[in-house]
């Protein structure tokens, strides 16, 4: 099977990483942190732009952006992934519901509240008469995602796909789901966050470029069996452990944990791992963020936000990411230089 | 040749019954599932129509044999009870045999939950196992388990076209070889965060719905689940298929956030793919499913797409939706089902309520129920967001 | 009259999120939709609510609603000849 290049990457985080800065721990006394925003204007219209909330905002702005990067005019399939869907419209809903007491209420949340509104925004904003999908499978979101994105390239029904990911911290869901967390005998340690990654993937050769190698899901796995079905995995790549260069763990500091300590293990103590979650927080889709990250590093031999001294040897050509929510649905991520 | 997909189980709830054979009955007894608001306490509650399912959550947790204080919502409750009939129609012993995957569509997710909890969420600590059951994934994760299904299991969430775009996956990774069977199909309870908003965009009609009719003057919301079971040729090897999922499409009108284009390009687009990957001419096509919701805007572009499509010679069509109302992100599962129904029966389904041809088409849809040999249905589904998608079912 | 109209736009642009333009942008008999301020049919389901909300005003038909919406001019009259509030 020929493989998918990673034409283009785009994300906005907590980080600086839409303009690709330096990447920064978050301050973990912090219960949530908002994304940085860009300059919207840049890339939405401001008449499209009034009635979209900060995750439409974000999912069209690094979309348009990955779609620039990548010099496609139109993709053949956009595909999206959310794990709360647009959350602030829902709310907004929600409460004008509630305390108007069903009277007096107008569409305009209601209708961005829905699921596919960023992949239905950014198909409008294009004209883009595609094949349009949105996942919303808890953190398994953007793994779905880009499930699709490669069943579309690989079944020959598109040639360029635009897959992304998006999900907002909203103000009032967002504090329910912390006081549950709080409620754990070990809660997360990392703050809640928001963001979005969007991708241009296509199997039209990038000369020196980053594929998306492999990418497998677990329902279910015992802290005893991950190690082995994550060695199955890189064997199906045709990879042993001594050939990943860095190692991405959604490291919470919950009590499953233990799962990145055991899958850690295997790997050469001298090769970095990443707790990508300190840096962006906790999201149902901040694989997205993880992929970005990972594909920069095999992109630029180097760390975002440096300057990257060229012609030196190759430091990255595989890169796994691995990240599991409460001992469920695990997900590996396989990128390779090429 | 193509890898053929078979249909070997179907399974729904609805306002028409709680099973498949309750719904074909209503069907072909044309008696319409739309009635009286009674299970959801709000101010719409007289003046608007909807099909919702006779079933309480109480009896719907007993029969799926929950254990108290479980977080079922009406949503996965609907769609358990559907999921399972569709299992045990396709007889499979053992489901984690081979590569078995689970894919359901829905828009609200625990909605009907959080609407009512929301402001309670951090006093009333029996509503906080209420709160990991809000996002969508979930229903879709409680249903996977109670089937017992352990392999790839996702959520697809686009508005009204969610459950066909569902089927549509599941076709995909079983040609692809990726499963061996998938059972693919949505499910979406009501609520008032539903009502509420199809009433803030003025869509909602306070009569029985009438799609197709130039007085048509919005749509009646319903819940259901339903859900099909779909098998690669090996996999059903020495069953009955029920009949073939033979052509899907899916394209965006990428004309307005809400409302469909005057062309019904996004509709017309979904056809022409669902046609050319069932590899038949549009003539081949016996009956039509419509998205028909009966309001003003969707029914004249789709009629315009379906002239397009069907160069004039538009064959049988009819919605089914004044039988069960809109079930949103069900509607494209319930109407998978009807149409696998009206080939098993070789009958089109009225279209309940229609008295006069809308002037600008001048379409008069099958209005009684018309007993014809069919060999293949295609079936429409449009959301918001532009998301256009269309089923071809062939007679096995 | 002037003091309506000068509280209708501010409502409108209140209610329809319209950061780019302020109540001196709009002048009396400037098209709402269209090619003035731009606005679309969602926005036309908004005012509808503002004018029940706001006037006591109930209006049914987003047909009818267009001729009522056509500038501030018009819509600022026919508040004053139909409010309830």
């Amino acid at each position: 099977m020929k493989p998918i290049y990673i034409h283009s990457a785009v994300c906005i985080t907590a980080q600086d990483s839409f303009e690709d800065g330096i990447m920064v721990p978050l301050k973990t006394s912090e219960g949530k942190v908002q994304a940085k925003h860009p300059e919207y204007r840049d890339f939405i219209p401001p008449a499209a732009a009034r009635r979209m909330a900060p995750a439409v905002k974000m999912g069209v702005a690094a979309a348009s952006k990955a779609l620039q990067k990548a010099n496609v005019e139109q993709p053949d399939a956009i595909i999206t992934g959310s794990g709360m869907g647009c959350m602030l419209d829902t709310e907004k809903f929600l409460n004008a519901l509630i305390e108007n007491k069903e009277e007096f209420l107008t569409p305009t949340a209601f209708i961005q509240s829905t699921h596919n509104t960023v992949g239905g925004q950014i198909a409008l904003g294009l004209h883009c008469k595609a094949y349009n999908n949105t996942y919303v499978h808890g953190s398994l979101s953007f793994e779905s995602t880009l499930f699709d994105a490669q069943l579309a390239l690989q079944e020959g029904s598109a040639t360029t796909v635009l897959a992304g990911c998006v999900d907002e911290l909203g103000t009032e869901f967002v504090e329910y789901v912390r006081l549950k967390e709080q409620q754990e005998t070990i809660p997360k340690q990392v703050p809640y966050g928001e963001g979005t990654a969007f991708f241009v993937l296509s199997q039209e050769v990038k000369e020196e470029g980053v594929i998306l190698r492999g990418l497998q899901t677990f329902r279910t796995v015992s802290e005893d069996d991950i190690t082995e079905k994550m060695l199955q995995f890189l064997r199906e790549n045709q990879l042993e452990t001594e050939s990943i260069d860095a190692v991405f763990l959604g490291t919470t500091g919950d009590s499953y944990d233990g799962y990145y300590n055991v899958v850690s293990k295997s790997f050469l103590p001298k090769i970095v791992r990443i707790p990508f979650k300190e840096y962006s927080g906790d999201f149902y889709t901040c694989m997205g963020f993880a992929v970005w990250w990972a594909q920069y590093l095999l992109q630029e031999q180097c760390a975002p936000g440096y300057n990257c001294e060229p012609d030196v040897t190759p430091k990255y050509q595989n890169i796994l990411i691995y990240t599991q929510e409460k001992g469920q649905n695990h997900s590996f991520i396989l990128l390779s230089k090429t | 040749m193509p890898q053929k997909i078979a249909i070997t189980g179907l399974g729904i709830i609805s306002a028409l019954g709680n099973t498949v054979a309750t719904n074909k009955k209503a069907l072909l007894n044309s008696k319409s599932g739309v009635g009286k608001l009674q299970k959801i306490e709000s101010i719409h509650a007289t003046t608007i129509k909807v099909g919702e399912v006779a079933f309480t959550n109480v009896e719907m947790e007993a029969l799926l044999h929950l254990p108290q204080n479980h977080n079922y919502t009406r949503t996965a409750l609907l769609g358990g009870m559907a999921a399972l009939e569709a299992v045990k129609q396709a007889e499979i012993n053992d489901i984690s045999e081979g590569k078995t995957g689970f894919i359901s569509a829905t828009t609200v997710g625990g909605m009907d939950k959080t609407e009512t909890h929301l402001k309670e969420f951090i006093t009333n600590p029996e509503s906080q196992k209420y709160i990991s059951s809000h996002h969508a994934g979930d229903s879709t994760q409680k249903i996977a388990d109670l089937l017992g299904i352990t392999g790839f299991t996702t959520t697809v969430s686009t508005a009204c076209s969610s459950a066909a775009n569902a089927i549509m996956l599941g076709a995909r990774l079983i040609k692809a070889g990726k499963l061996d069977r998938v059972i693919v199909g949505g499910t979406d309870a009501l609520s008032k965060f539903t009502i509420n908003g199809f009433k803030s965009l003025l869509l909602l009609s306070e009569t029985d719905c009438k799609p197709f009719d130039a007085n048509r003057n919005g749509l009646n919301l319903g819940e259901a689940a339903a859900y099909l079971v779909l098998e690669s040729e090996a996999a059903a090897k020495g069953k009955n298929a029920l009949a073939y999922l033979s052509g899907y499409g899916n394209a965006n009108d990428a004309h307005h956030q809400t409302a469909s284009s005057a062309t019904g390009e996004g509709a017309f687009l979904a056809m022409k793919k669902a046609l050319e990957i069932a590899g038949i001419a549009p003539s081949k096509i016996d009956y039509v499913n419509a998205h028909g919701t009966a309001t003003p805007n969707n029914d004249l572009s789709e009629s315009v797409a379906l002239q397009r499509i069907f160069d004039n010679k538009i064959p049988g069509f009819s919605s089914t939706k004044p039988f069960t109302g809109h079930t949103l992100a069900a509607a494209g599962a319930v109407e998978a089902v009807f149409s696998v129904l009206a080939l098993q029966e070789n009958c089109m389904f009225p279209n309940l309520n229609f008295e006069a041809k809308m002037p600008e088409t001048q379409l008069k849809p099958v209005v009684k129920l018309y007993k014809k040999e069919l060999q293949n249905v295609l079936s429409n589904s449009f959301g918001f967001g532009g998301n256009c998608s269309s089923l071809v079912f062939s007679k096995a | 009259m002037e003091a309506l109209k000068q509280e209708l736009k501010e409502s409108i642009l209140e209610a329809l999120n319209l950061e780019e333009f302020t109540v001196a942008d709009i002048n009396d008999t400037d098209p709402l939709f269209g090619d003035g301020l731009g606005l679309d049919s969602i926005d036309a389901l908004e005012l509808i609510v503002l004018l029940d909300k706001d006037y006591g005003i109930k209006l049914t038909d987003p047909e009818e609603s267009k001729s009522i919406f056509k500038s501030v001019e018009v819509l600022a009259s026919y508040v004053e000849a139909n409010r309830k509030k």
